[in-house]
């Protein structure tokens, strides 16, 4: 195995977060901060409690997830995008390393800079709002599993971009409504039956019920469910990325 | 230059068998490709645009899939054995492919890292010197002149230590002064008992640095001879002698080899060898005179590998 080709893209990988650190790191925490803010300090003190939990701290959970969905997707896909674009990928295919070595570099990378984001994140909605965790393990594993699941996603958006709108229209079109849309903002049994049906085909609604869990002890589904699935999703994207190497999708003529 | 020409698989650290592409658009790029190239030659690769050239280094490279036919490199398998085959090739592509924002030690780094092999700065400084970039080392890759990048890009390919160098024309697009630059540098290579197999439009970069030549023409290499062969049937010169009054026929007297009447009688062509110890020139001018053809004028002409190469690549259009 050539581990250290795959350590050498992780390194590369954060060494560009480290040269565009105001974007990287600062942007996000500041505009997720916002939110505690508007949402949680300012408004959220108006607002009912949802399950016993504050409106200010219910949706910590649900803000650090969207920014670690948004975030491992788009550092994911810019990641190997960027080779694409400039023609660096040349390097990547001609060289001893496998697929896997490759997508451990890029999405280890990816998924890293999300968990010091999220680390951060919550560090700063500490301050503005009351927040506990109930089960700190369990909130460590969805935070490792979402970032490594949602970077491997991103890794195939980066793949199969042909250019930067296809690589924004992802994130922007599909990952955002999603997370506003399940429950980062509300609990979805305060949504009218139907709804709350249609709602459950959002796989976001998993990860955002299971990461709340972790913090409060409450979800809007079972546990299990989130996990498994947050795992299936994880094997979905994990067997696409295997095939784009495997037939040169993209990356090949 | 005197490499031999591999006989057979076994002595060639390259060898290309019925390598066939067909893109997904249904063009065919390459056509049943069959090629043996021998340790620490030069093999200079020659096509017009559109031949395959690229597409050949692509499919050796890993950056393009066969649709048919085998490659192996020092007897492996470039499929079944990709980790030992990219192992021991470097690649200097044709497009100037570079993060800009890198600096140059950084990005001879990278390239070696992505190859597996632990840092020596020993050797990464004896690459970055023989290139001329040592003293650029910790710019960044925007600051550095379009020569230096492409030199940068060698370095890249050199990180690892290959034993086999691809340059897709690396001088195309290159100054007169970078192009003896480069010439230089393939040498220096050479002598450290590198392959190299280089693709170019140029037929004088052919003949300063290959010793052997291969001319490929939509999909097919029609040719593959020693730069010195092909030098020698470039040695040929054509000689034409306008006549004062129009022959009939060639006079008995005359008769030689090499020498033709044009078909109004008013020239004689004579194809003579400019390397041998007698070309026949005097013999052919005394005869001339001893049978009272008066000449009115002459001139000469070469017979140039460029037309060769056109008349190679130009044959099935």
């Amino acid at each position: 195995m050539n581990w250290r080709g795959a350590l050498t893209i992780y390194k590369a990988e954060m060494a560009r977060t480290g040269r565009t650190l105001m974007q990287s790191v600062l942007a996000p925490v500041i505009s997720t901060s916002l939110y505690f803010v508007v949402f949680g300090a300012a408004i959220g003190s108006r607002m009912e409690s949802i399950d016993g939990i504050g409106y200010g701290a219910f949706i910590v959970p649900g803000l650090v997830m969207m920014m670690i969905l948004m975030q491992s997707v788009s550092n994911a896909a810019i990641g190997i995008y960027f080779p694409k674009f400039n023609g660096t990928v040349y390097e990547l295919l001609s060289a001893p390393i496998s697929a896997l070595e490759i997508v451990t570099g890029f999405v280890g990378a990816a998924a890293t800079k999300s968990l010091i984001l999220g680390a951060l994140v919550m560090t700063t909605a500490a301050f503005f709002v009351p927040m506990e965790i109930q089960h700190p393990l369990a909130m460590l594993a969805f935070l490792i599993m979402t970032s490594v699941t949602f970077s491997l996603f991103g890794f195939i958006i980066g793949i199969w971009a042909d250019n930067f709108e296809q690589l924004n229209i992802v994130p922007m079109l599909i990952v955002t409504p999603l997370t506003f849309l399940g429950g980062s903002f509300y609990s979805i049994s305060v949504l009218p039956p139907f709804w709350q049906t249609v709602t459950l085909f959002n796989p976001v609604v998993y990860l955002i019920s299971g990461f709340r869990w972790s913090f409060y002890g409450v979800s809007d589904v079972d546990i299990g469910i989130s996990l498994a699935a947050i795992a299936g999703f994880f094997a979905l994207c994990l067997f696409i990325v295997w095939r784009m190497f495997k037939t040169g999708y993209r990356l090949k003529t | 230059m005197t490499h031999e020409t591999p006989s057979g698989s076994a002595a060639a650290v390259l060898s290309i068998k019925g390598v066939s592409k067909t893109y997904a658009g249904g063009f065919t790029a390459l056509k049943s490709v069959d090629l043996d190239i021998a340790k620490g030659e030069i093999f200079a690769l020659l096509g017009p645009n559109g031949a395959g050239k690229t597409t050949l280094i692509g499919i050796i490279c890993g950056l393009v899939n066969a649709s048919s036919g085998s490659v192996e490199v020092f007897g492996h398998d470039i499929k079944g054995d990709f980790r030992l085959t990219r192992a021991r090739i470097g690649l200097v592509p044709q497009e100037m492919s570079i993060d800009m924002f890198t600096k140059v030690k950084d990005a001879v780094a990278y390239s070696r890292g992505l190859f597996g092999k632990p840092a020596d700065p020993a050797y990464v400084e004896q690459v970055l010197r023989d290139l001329s970039l040592w003293d650029k080392r910790n710019e960044q890759m925007r600051a550095l002149s379009g020569g230096m990048k492409r030199r940068v890009m060698i370095a890249k390919a050199l990180s690892h230590d290959p034993d086999i160098l691809f340059l897709d024309e690396p001088t195309a697009g290159v100054d007169v002064e970078l192009r003896q630059g480069m010439w230089q540098v393939v040498e220096k290579l050479r002598q450290r008992g590198k392959t190299i197999i280089l693709t170019t439009h140029y037929i004088q970069e052919a003949e300063e640095m290959a010793d052997r030549v291969g001319v490929i023409r939509q999909g097919e290499i029609v040719l593959v001879e020693e730069t010195a062969t092909l030098m020698a049937k470039m040695g040929r010169k054509k000689l034409t002698l306008q006549l004062a009054e129009p022959l009939q026929a060639l006079p008995e007297a005359l008769a030689v080899d090499g020498l033709s009447l044009a078909e109004d009688g008013y020239a004689l062509h004579f194809d003579y060898d400019t390397q041998s110890d007698r070309t026949g020139i005097t013999t052919l001018l005394s005869n001339l005179n001893a049978a009272g053809v008066s000449v009115r004028d002459l001139e000469t002409q070469q017979s140039s590998l460029e037309e060769i190469f056109v008349d190679l690549v130009g044959g099935a259009s």
